[in-house]
C-alpha cells in the first residue's frame, strides 16, 4: 500500500518497522505485549501463593523438579513464598498496570487520538521503551539472584530492605530489585514528559482540552502525577541503597542485633522515614494506576450506552482532583506505625476527603448508563465490571481510611480484598476493555468475541469470588504476608475459605489462558475490522486499520466538537464523529 | 431531570448480569452479617468501641454498596439496546450531581467524626491508674516480654550484653537486677489496665492481639506505648502483623489474662527460676 | 414550540495565539510532523511555550521532585538526637561564588546572543564553560578535604547527607556542561542568531536553575 505519505519515507526493513521502531503505534503495542508476559509471570507466581495457601504444608516432588531450591524438600519454603509475594505485587503494580496503561495505551491513543502524527519525542520515546524492557529483565533477573528474590514486600520497609543480613534475598535480590524499580522510573519518567508536551503542544486544529476524550484527559493527569511521584521514589531508593552499600544509616537506627547476635553497625537513622518517602510515592503511584483505567472506562461506557457522558467537565475536575489529593494522603498506610496519632487525624480527613472526586466518578459513570441503549460488546461488560468491581474495593477503603476501624484491618486480607478490587481487578478489567476495543484498530482485525464473552462472564464471577471473600476472611482475622495461616488457632475459621479463594483463583486464572490465546491467534485469524467498527466517534476511527505511517492522510483532522455524541436529536446516526462539522439542530 | 426516550430492550446479558449483581449482593450481605464471618471473640474494653465504628461503617458504606450494585444491575438490565433506537442525549444534571456531593460529603464527614471519637480514645487517653506495665520487645522471630519486678522500673539495656537467654541485652546490674524477661508468653489480670511498651531490635514488626482489638508497629530506634483493659480470662494468641522476614509467619505467643492479682503475681514468681 | 438553537457541541475554535517575543513555538517543519505537511499554515496549538522549553520545564520538575526528596529526608533526620554536625570545608565558599559568577557569564552570553554579538557571546559561553569545570574540580577538592578530615560518607548523617548532595547536584550540574558543550559547539559554527537562539536560552535556564539550587543546597547544609 503506498500511500502519499510514504514517499517520503523509504521502506523500512522488519528490524526497523517493528523492533527498533521511533512509530508511537509500534512502541505501544510492544508495551503491551511485553506487560503481557509480565503479567503472566505475576499470575503465575500468585497462584504459586494460591496453592501453598489453600494446602500449607502439602508436598509437591513436581513442583521441586521445577523450583529446586523454593520447594527443596518438596514444601514449599517460607522464604520463597515471601518471595512470591514481592515479586507478585512488584510485577502486577509496576510492570503490568504502570506499563501497560501509561506506557502501552498511552502510546499508542494519544497521538491517534489528539490527531497528531507521533509523539512530540519520538526517540525519546523508543528509549523509554527499551528502558522498561530493561528494568523487566532487571526485575526477573531478581528471581535468579544468589539467596532468592527480596521477601521484605512490594513496599521494601526498611530496616529490612536496608540490612542484607535480615533474610535471604535481601541481598543481591534486592539490590536488583531496588536497580528495576530505578530503571522502571527512569523510563516512566521520559515517556511522562513526551505525553505532557505532546497533548499541550500537539493537539490538532479544535482539539481544544476540553473537547479531548476522557482517555486523553487521564493519561495527561496521569503523566503529572508520574512526573511528580517518580523522583520521590527514586530518591528514597538512592537512600537505601547508600544504606546498603555505602554504610550510611539514613533508616537504620543504632543499637539493633540479629537474630544470632551480631552487633548492626549503623547509628542515627529512622525507619519511618522509609514509609514516608515509600508512600508519597506510593499513594499517588496507585491513582496511576487506576486514572488511565478511570479514562478507558469512561469513554468505552460512553460508545456503548450510545449517550453522551454524563458531567464531563465533573469528570475532569474530579480526576484533577484525585490527582491533587493523592499527595496529601499517604499517612493511611501508617496509621498504625508509630507516627505521631494526631497525624493519623489528619489523613483520616484527607482520605475520606479523597472519596468524594471517587463518588463523583461512580455517579457520573451511572449517569451515563442511565437511560441508554446499552450494546452488550465485550468491550462494554468488562467497562460495566470495571464499576461494579470500583465501587466494592473502593468502598472497602472507607474502612480503612477510618483510623480507628483500620486497627481491626490493618495487615488482614481485607486490606489485599480492597487493593485487589480496586487496584488489580478494575484496572485489569478497563484494561481489557481497551484491548477487545482497540485490537482492530492495532491489528486491522477483531478478535474472537465469543471466547470474549466466556472470558469475562468467568472473569467476573472469578474476581469476586477471590477478592471480595478476601474481605471476610480478613475480618476474621487472617493476617497479610503469612506463609502458613494454620499456625494460628483464631484464623481455624479461614482454611476453609482459603481452599475455596484457591480454587476459584485458578480458575480465573485459566480463563486468563483463554485471553492470551484468543489474543495472539486473532492477530492473524481474526476476521478483518473495518475503519470504524464500533461506531465510535474520535479521530482514531476516521483512519484504516491499523493506521498508516504518519496516522493521518496528507492532511491533519479538523476537530468540530466533543468526543461524546452518541444518540444526538437530529443527527442521521446514533453516533457523530468528532471531525464532523456543527449543524444547527432543531429542538422544542 | 432532561427525560430520556424510555426504558430499553431486556437483553441476554443484560439480564444475565443484572442478576449476578443482585446475587452478588446478597452474597455480599450474608458475608457482612454471618457469625462466622466475624472477629474473634472480644475480650477487651475498648475492643468494642472498635467494632463498633467498623459496624457503623459497615452499615453506611453498606446502604452506599446496595444502592449503587443495584442500580448497576437495574441499569443493566432495563436500558439494553433496541434495534436502531437512539438513546436519550442529556449530559448534565447540575441539581442531581451537587445534592449526590453535598450527601456524599456529610456522610464522610460524620464518619470522620465519629471515628475520631474513638480514635481519640484509643492513643490520647491515659490508662487509669493502678494498672500493670509489661514490655514487648519483638526480634526474629519472638516476642520477649518484660516485666519491671518489684521497683517497678526497667533496668537499662546494652546491645552488647546480648547473649544466651538475656535477648535483649538487659543490664542485670542497678534497676535491671530484679526485671524478668519470658519468652514467648505475656500474662495480664482480667479487668485491670496494662500499658505495654513495644520496642524492637531488628526489624519492624507488629504486637497484634487480635481478641483485644491491640495492633501496633514495633519499631527499632522507638519505643511506643499502647493500653488496654482485658476483660475474660483465658489464653488469646499474639501474632506479628507485620512482615518482619522468613519467619514472620511463626512468630507467635500466648497472652494469659489471669482472674486475680494473686495467680498473676504467683505466675511472677514463678518466673524468677528462670531469670 | 420549535426553536432553532445552537447545536450545544459548538465550541469556538481556540485562536492561534500570537508568538510572544521569543517564546513562541519555533514554526513547523515538516520533520517535526512526522512526515505531513501542515495542513493549515499558521495553525498551531493554543499553547503558549514552545516544546523545548516545556520539556525543561517538566525535566526541573522532576529534579525539584527529586531533591525535595531528599530535603525531606534530611529535615526528618535532622531532628533526631543522634544528628551530629560536621564542619563544611571552606572551599565549598570559594566553590559557591564560582558558581554564582558563572551564572553571571551565563547570562551575558545569553544577551549577547539575543542581541545578535555571537563573536562576545563565544567569550562568555567559553567562560561559563572554564567556571562550570572549576566549580565540579572545587567540589571534588571539597570532598577530598573533608576525607582528609576523616570525615566519611558513613560517619554522620550530616557527613551522609553532604557527600550524597553535593554528588548528585555534582551530577546535574555535569549534565548541564554536557547542554553548555552542545550548544558552545553550535554557537562556534554560529547557528545561532538574534533571531533563533532558543538552545542558549534554554542553557541558560538550566544553568541559573543548577546555580539556584546548589545555593538552596548549600544553605539547608550550613544552616539547618
Ligand atoms: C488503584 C488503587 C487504589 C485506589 C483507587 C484506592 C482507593 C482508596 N483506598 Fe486504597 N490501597 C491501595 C490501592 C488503592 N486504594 C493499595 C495498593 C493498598 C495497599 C498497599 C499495601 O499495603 O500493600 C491500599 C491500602 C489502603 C489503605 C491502608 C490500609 C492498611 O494498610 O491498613 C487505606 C487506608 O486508608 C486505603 C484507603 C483507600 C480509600 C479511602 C480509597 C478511596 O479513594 C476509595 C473511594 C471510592 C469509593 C468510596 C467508592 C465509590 C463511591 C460511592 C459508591 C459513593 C458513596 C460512598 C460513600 C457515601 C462512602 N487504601
Ligand atoms: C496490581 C495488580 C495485581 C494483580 C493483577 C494481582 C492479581 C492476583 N493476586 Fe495479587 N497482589 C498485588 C497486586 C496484584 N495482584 C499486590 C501489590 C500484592 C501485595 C504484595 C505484598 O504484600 O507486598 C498482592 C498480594 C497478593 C496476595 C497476598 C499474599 C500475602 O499477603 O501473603 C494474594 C493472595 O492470594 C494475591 C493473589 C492474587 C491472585 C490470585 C491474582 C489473580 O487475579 C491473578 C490472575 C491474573 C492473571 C493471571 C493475569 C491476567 C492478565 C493477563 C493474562 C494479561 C493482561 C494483559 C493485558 C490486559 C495487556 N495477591
Ligand atoms: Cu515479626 Cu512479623
Ligand atoms: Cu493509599
Amino acid at each position: 500500500m503506498t500511500t502519499h505519505d510514504e514517499h517520503a519515507h523509504p521502506e523500512l526493513g522488519f528490524w526497523r518497522k517493528y523492533i527498533f521502531s521511533t512509530d508511537h503505534k509500534i512502541i505501544g503495542i510492544q508495551y503491551i505485549i511485553t506487560a503481557m508476559a509480565m503479567a503472566v509471570v505475576g499470575g503465575v507466581l500468585s497462584m504459586l501463593m494460591r496453592l501453598q495457601l489453600g494446602w500449607p504444608g502439602t508436598l509437591w516432588p513436581r513442583l521441586e523438579e521445577i523450583f529446586p531450591v523454593g520447594f527443596a524438600g518438596g514444601a514449599m519454603a517460607p522464604e520463597f513464598y515471601l518471595s512470591l509475594v514481592t515479586m507478585h505485587g512488584t510485577i502486577m503494580v509496576f510492570f503490568l498496570f504502570t506499563a501497560v496503561l501509561t506506557g502501552g495505551f498511552g502510546n499508542y491513543l494519544i497521538p491517534l487520538q489528539i490527531g497528531a502524527r507521533d509523539m512530540a519525542f519520538p526517540l525519546l520515546n523508543a528509549l523509554s521503551y527499551w528502558t522498561f524492557l530493561l528494568s523487566c529483565i532487571t526485575i526477573l533477573g531478581a528471581l535468579f539472584a544468589a539467596g532468592g528474590a527480596p521477601l521484605g514486600g512490594w513496599t521494601a520497609y526498611a530496616p529490612l530492605s536496608a540490612l542484607p543480613e535480615m533474610g535471604p534475598g535481601q541481598g543481591d535480590g534486592m539490590t536488583l530489585w531496588i536497580l528495576a524499580i530505578a530503571l522502571f522510573t527512569a523510563s516512566g519518567l521520559m515517556g511522562g514528559l513526551n505525553y505532557v508536551t505532546t497533548l499541550l503542544t500537539m493537539r490538532t486544529k479544535g482539539m481544544s482540552m476540553m473537547r479531548l476524550p476522557l482517555t486523553q484527559w487521564a493519561l495527561f493527569i496521569t503523566a503529572i502525577l508520574g512526573t511528580l511521584a517518580f523522583p520521590v521514589l527514586l530518591a528514597a531508593g538512592i537512600l537505601l541503597t547508600f544504606d546498603r552499600i555505602g554504610g550510611t544509616s539514613f533508616f537504620v537506627p543504632a543499637g539493633l542485633f540479629t537474630a544470632a547476635g551480631a552487633a548492626v553497625e549503623h547509628s542515627g537513622g529512622h525507619p519511618l522515614l522509609w514509609q514516608h518517602l515509600f508512600w508519597f510515592f506510593g499513594h499517588p503511584e496507585v491513582y496511576i494506576v487506576l486514572l488511565p483505567a478511570m479514562g478507558i472506562a469512561s469513554d468505552i461506557l460512553s460508545t456503548f450506552a450510545r449517550k453522551p457522558i454524563f458531567s464531563y467537565k465533573m469528570m475532569v475536575y474530579s480526576m484533577s482532583a484525585i490527582a491533587f489529593l493523592s499527595f496529601i494522603v499517604w499517612g493511611h498506610h501508617m496509621f498504625l506505625s508509630g507516627m505521631n496519632p494526631f497525624l493519623g487525624s489528619l489523613f483520616t480527613l484527607t482520605t475520606l476527603l479523597i472519596a468524594i472526586p471517587s463518588a463523583v466518578k461512580t455517579f457520573n459513570w451511572l449517569g451515563t448508563i442511565l437511560g441508554a441503549r446499552i450494546q452488550f460488546t465485550v468491550p462494554m461488560l468488562f467497562a460495566l465490571g470495571f464499576v461494579s468491581t470500583f465501587i466494592s474495593g473502593g468502598l472497602s477503603g472507607i474502612f480503612l481510611g477510618t483510623s480507628a476501624s483500620d486497627i481491626a484491618m490493618h495487615d488482614t486480607y481485607f486490606v489485599v480484598g480492597h487493593f485487589h478490587l480496586v487496584m488489580a481487578v478494575a484496572p485489569l478489567f478497563a484494561a481489557f476493555a481497551g484491548v477487545y476495543f482497540w485490537f482492530p484498530k492495532m491489528f486491522g482485525r477483531m478478535m474472537n468475541m465469543t471466547a470474549g464473552k466466556v472470558h469475562f462472564w468467568i472473569s467476573f464471577v472469578g474476581v469476586n469470588c477471590v477478592f471480595f471473600s478476601m474481605h471476610a476472611a480478613g475480618v476474621i482475622g487472617h493476617l497479610r504476608r503469612i506463609y502458613d495461616p494454620t499456625q494460628y488457632a483464631f484464623l481455624e475459621p479461614v482454611y476453609g475459605m482459603n481452599q475455596f479463594i484457591s480454587i476459584s483463583a485458578f480458575v480465573l486464572g485459566a480463563a486468563q489462558i483463554l485471553f492470551l490465546v484468543n489474543f495472539f491467534a486473532s492477530i492473524w485469524l481474526g476476521p478483518k475490522a473495518g475503519v470504524n467498527p464500533w461506531n465510535a466517534t474520535t479521530l482514531e476511527w476516521t483512519v484504516p486499520s491499523p493506521p498508516g505511517h504518519g496516522n493521518f492522510g496528507p492532511e491533519l483532522p479538523v476537530v468540530e466538537r466533543w468526543a461524546f455524541d452518541y444518540s444526538m436529536p437530529g443527527a442521521k446516526e446514533d453516533f457523530v464523529m468528532q471531525t464532523e462539522a456543527p449543524t444547527r439542530v432543531e429542538s422544542s | 431531570m432532561a427525560s430520556g426516550s424510555g426504558i430499553g430492550k431486556v437483553t441476554i446479558p443484560g439480564a444475565v448480569l443484572g442478576v449476578l449483581l443482585f446475587v452478588f449482593v446478597l452474597v455480599s450481605i450474608w458475608l457482612s452479617v454471618a457469625d462466622r464471618f466475624w472477629f474473634p471473640d472480644l475480650a477487651s474494653e475498648h475492643g468494642g468501641s472498635v467494632d463498633t465504628v467498623y459496624v457503623v461503617v459497615l452499615i453506611v458504606t453498606g446502604i452506599a454498596f446496595v444502592a449503587t450494585q443495584l442500580l448497576l444491575a437495574y441499569i443493566v438490565t432495563r436500558y439494553g439496546a433496541r434495534n436502531g433506537e437512539k438513546a436519550a442525549y442529556w449530559h448534565e444534571n447540575a441539581r442531581a450531581e451537587a445534592i449526590l456531593i453535598g450527601g456524599t460529603a456529610v456522610t464522610l464527614t460524620v464518619l470522620v467524626f465519629l471515628g475520631q471519637y474513638v480514635w481519640y480514645q484509643i492513643y490520647f487517653t491515659d490508662p487509669p491508674e493502678g494498672g500493670m506495665v509489661v514490655e514487648a520487645t519483638g526480634q526474629q522471630f519472638q516476642w520477649v516480654f518484660r516485666y519491671p519486678g518489684d521497683d517497678g522500673v526497667f533496668g537499662d539495656l546494652d546491645p552488647t550484653l546480648v547473649a544466651g537467654t538475656n535477648y535483649i541485652g538487659l543490664d542485670r546490674n542497678g534497676a535491671g537486677a530484679d526485671d524478668i524477661l519470658v519468652v514467648g508468653q505475656m500474662h495480664a489480670v482480667a479487668d485491670q489496665p496494662v500499658r505495654v511498651v513495644l520496642r524492637s531490635t531488628d526489624v519492624i514488626h507488629n504486637f497484634h492481639l487480635p481478641h483485644m482489638r491491640v495492633k501496633q508497629d514495633t519499631v527499632p530506634g522507638m519505643s511506643i506505648e499502647v493500653w488496654f483493659t482485658p476483660t475474660e480470662t483465658g489464653t488469646y494468641e499474639v501474632a506479628c502483623a507485620e512482615l518482619c522476614g522468613l519467619g514472620h509467619f511463626r512468630m507467635s505467643g500466648m497472652l494469659i489474662v489471669d482472674a486475680t492479682q494473686a495467680e498473676f503475681d504467683q505466675w511472677l514468681e514463678d518466673q524468677l527460676v528462670f531469670q | 414550540m420549535p426553536t432553532i438553537t445552537e447545536d450545544a457541541t459548538t465550541i469556538r475554535v481556540p485562536e492561534p495565539v500570537q508568538p510572544l517575543d521569543g517564546f513562541g513555538p519555533p514554526p513547523r517543519t515538516p520533520d517535526e510532523d512526522g512526515g505531513g505537511e501542515d495542513p493549515r499554515p499558521g495553525w498551531r496549538p493554543a499553547f503558549p511555550v514552545s516544546r523545548g522549553r516545556l520539556v525543561l520545564w517538566l525535566v526541573l520538575t522532576v529534579v525539584v521532585m527529586l531533591f525535595a526528596g531528599f530535603s525531606s529526608a534530611y529535615i526528618i533526620l535532622r531532628g533526631a538526637p543522634a544528628w551530629q554536625n560536621v564542619a563544611l570545608p571552606a572551599s565549598l565558599w570559594a566553590n559557591t561564588f564560582v558558581l554564582l559568577a558563572s551564572s553571571v557569564t551565563m547570562e551575558w552570553t545569553r544577551r549577547r546572543t539575543v542581541e545578535g554579538d555571537t563573536a562576545s557571546a563565544k567569550k562568555w559561553m567559553a567562560a561559563t564553560g572554564a567556571l562550570g569545570a572549576a566549580f565540579l574540580g572545587g567540589q571534588i577538592l571539597a570532598w577530598s578535604e573533608l576525607a582528609g578530615a576523616g570525615v566519611y560518607l558513613a560517619s554522620t548523617l550530616h557527613s551522609s547527607f553532604l557527600y550524597i548532595l553535593t554528588g548528585m547536584h555534582g551530577l546535574h550540574l555535569a549534565g548541564g556542561i554536557a547542554a553548555l558543550a552542545y550548544v558552545a559547539a553550535g554557537l562556534f559554527r554560529n547557528r545561532y542568531s538574534a533571531a533563533g537562539h532558543e538552545p542558549v536560552t534554554l542553557c541558560a535556564t538550566y544553568w541559573h536553575f543548577m546555580d539556584g539550587l546548589w545555593v538552596y543546597l548549600f544553605l539547608l547544609l550550613t544552616l539547618a
